[in-house]
């Protein structure tokens, strides 16, 4: 990113970007604090960000803090992705009418709102272009999630700390936003650097007091991006990692990790790209409307796999194997790239603290 | 031999159903049977194309949807045959259907059977129950142009004598050309013929040059994967082995993620694949 391109906003502007998107026509979605954990959700103030908050993560653990200064994103990223809004949790995909002429069926309506996301992080912005692989750019587009994706602004934040989970310097995927955004920001003590990444950045841009920045900012902004490399520590070893993984399927660690996971389904539902989906019936008492829906589902729900003879993935420990082997590995064999972005999120959502990063290394050990 | 282009086309909705209509019902053998549905749309009828091997989604609204082989030759031209045995929620309301009603479909998805890699060779199908059913499109297509081949021979493994499927076309396909070997699991006092799996009948098969000879198969998973031993055993190339796999399927085109099979996708890179790509998959137990 060429650093002339970036100008500085100061923080009491961060407003006016809020409400230049508003006035657009965007629902801005950013990080608020809910139930003692940073959600997004929508915004229409600064004053709903977590200002002055922080996390701290371990395995198994998530703790809000204060801050000792007031800093509005100074911490790193919670339960909630944006995929629950460019793939929502819950969705009618079609309805069936019980005409004279027997069954009609037709698409759902769904006018989904122009979303603007606030606080995007370099995890998730990769997260996207993941979710982009799967949704669009295969053999069938999902026009749920293309009705929402192709309207998306995205403001993102580079990290200036990290948190003990995570590991994108190893999935090469941050802490530096490089490319998916509009407009990307790093937070200064008393505004912000803002760097443009497409015209419509550049436009949105155009209507915010920005003044150009100086040395000394974006030496700081460098510095403090900086940091958050500096603070990572968790490392996954992704060398052949494909390979390694789909001829260890019967690697003594599955059983293992088997016994120690609880089928939760906790890892898929934080994680920023997990895509796996169930589709329901739902339909009236009198049987003359019926809709089909499509709900997050996960790989470690027993009957996700079922047949006509009973489930596939009978124990946990097919189950886990299931879930890490395909991110990890046959995720490249279908999307052309790692389905992990290095969040961390699995690992501090697992109620039994499990780190993927810890079983990737294991697995990598010779079988006894 | 060609092929027309099935490539979906990306513009099109994939969620999005086409109403169809029961025109027919043939009952097969017991909790069996063949629904033959047009579409209501004259202009979707007459665009409709699938290849042997292909799959629909049939919605049964109140119910839900269920992936069902295509059953019978892919150059029809009114209705399609898709043969069901019921044993679920949405299939046992099939079973309760009447000609004329409705149901949705969409379709057709994944791959067929590639008939023309096998152009010169012994065509050897083995099926196994139900497994018939998504072969059925390839043997009328194989009998028609028959003569692009140098044998063609379907074995094809059954419980009990009464629940052969197509028994009454058997003859018609022997006489067209191609050598139907049948074997029960268990005989019943009528039964004159093989008994064993079916596995047997490959074991025992004369083959010309088993370089030249090429394997379809539809049938239980264990049942494949001891026709894929045997078959290699019997000196068959490994890429002319050719098997198509169940998995939980709820979309149909690679979104929801309930038939991955290793690195594939049932739905969309499937069902029918080359023998080699899914071996180092097929033995591990609950992958």
């Amino acid at each position: 990113m060429n650093s002339s391109m970036s100008v500085f906003l100061a923080k009491a502007d961060l407003q006016l970007l809020i409400d230049c998107l508003a006035e657009q026509g965007f629902e801005v979605i950013g990080p608020t604090v809910s139930q003692a954990a940073i959600v997004y959700d929508r915004i229409s103030s600064v004053s709903e960000l977590p200002q002055g908050w922080t996390d701290r993560q371990a395995p198994g653990e998530y703790r809000l803090e204060r801050r000792e200064d007031d800093q509005l994103f100074g911490y790193v990223v919670g339960p909630h992705s944006w995929k629950r809004y460019l793939f929502p949790p819950l969705t009618t995909l079609t309805t069936a009418d019980l005409t004279t002429n027997g069954w009609q069926m037709r698409a759902a309506d769904d006018n989904p709102p122009k979303y603007a996301f606030l606080g995007v992080r370099a995890c998730e912005l990769a997260a996207i272009r993941v979710q982009d692989k799967v949704f669009l750019e295969g053999a069938y587009v999902d026009p749920i999630y293309q009705r929402r994706r192709q309207n998306a602004f995205i403001v993102a934040v580079n990290c200036t700390q990290a948190a003990s989970t995570c590991f994108c310097t190893s999935m090469e995927t941050g802490p530096r936003c490089r490319s998916g955004f509009d407009l990307a920001l790093t937070e200064l003590p008393d505004g912000f650097e803002v760097e443009v990444g497409t015209p419509a950045g550049e436009e949105l841009l155009l209507q915010l007091p920005t003044t150009p920045i100086a040395e000394q900012q974006l030496a700081d902004a460098e510095q403090r991006r900086q940091q958050a490399v500096d603070q990572i520590t968790r490392k996954m070893d992704t060398e052949g990692i494909r390979d390694l993984l789909l001829t260890r399927l019967n690697h003594p660690r599955w059983e293992e990790v088997g016994q120690r996971c609880l089928s939760c389904t906790n890892c898929t539902m934080v994680c920023p790209t997990c895509f796996c989906s169930s589709v329901e019936e739902v339909s009236d008492l009198e049987g003359q409307h019926s809709e089909r829906e499509r709900r997050w589902d996960s790989c470690f729900n027993l009957d996700f796999s079922y047949v006509s003879g009973g489930p596939v993935r009978r124990d946990i420990r097919s189950r886990y194997r299931q879930w890490l082997t395909h991110k990890l590995a046959s995720w490249i064999d279908q999307f052309g790239s790692s389905g992990c972005v290095g969040c961390g999120r699995c690992i501090t959502w697992c109620p039994v603290g499990i780190d993927i990063t810890e079983e990737v290394a294991a697995l990598r050990k010779d079988a006894p | 031999m060609k092929f027309e282009d099935l490539t979906p086309d990306r513009a099109v909705d994939p969620w999005g159903y086409h109403t169809v209509r029961i025109h027919a019902i043939t009952p097969e053998v017991a909790d069996v049977a063949t629904y033959h549905l047009g579409f209501d749309d004259s202009a979707i009828a007459a665009a409709y194309r699938f290849q042997p091997g292909q799959f629909n989604m049939l919605y049964l609204p109140g119910f839900g949807e269920v992936p069902i082989s295509l059953s019978a030759d892919p150059r029809s031209s009114t209705t399609w045959a898709h043969t069901v045995r019921s044993v679920g929620n949405v299939t046992q309301k099939l079973a309760r259907s009447k000609v004329g009603d409705t149901l949705g479909l969409r379709g057709p998805f994944g791959c067929g059977w590639p008939l023309h890699t096998a152009e010169g060779h012994d065509v050897v199908l083995v099926a196994g129950g139900l497994g018939i059913a998504p072969l059925r499109p390839a043997i009328y297509e194989l009998l028609r142009q028959a003569d692009r081949f140098r044998s063609l021979t379907l074995l094809y493994g059954s419980r009990t004598p009464d629940t052969i499927l197509f028994d009454h076309e058997l003859p018609d396909w022997s006489q067209g050309g191609m050598s139907v070997q049948v074997t029960v699991d268990r005989a019943d006092a009528a039964w004159s013929g093989h008994v064993g799996v079916v596995t047997l009948l490959l074991d025992r098969l004369p083959l010309g040059t088993p370089q030249h000879t090429t394997v379809f198969m539809c049938g239980p998973e264990v049942m494949m994967r001891f026709v894929g031993k045997s078959a290699l055993a019997r000196g068959i190339p490994e890429n002319q082995l050719w098997l198509s796999m169940e998995r939980n399927m709820q979309c149909a085109i690679g979104l929801c993620g309930h038939c991955q099979l290793g690195p594939t996708f049932i739905c969309k890179d499937g069902p029918v694949y080359r023998h080699d790509r899914l071996a180092p998959f097929l033995n591990v137990e609950g992958l």
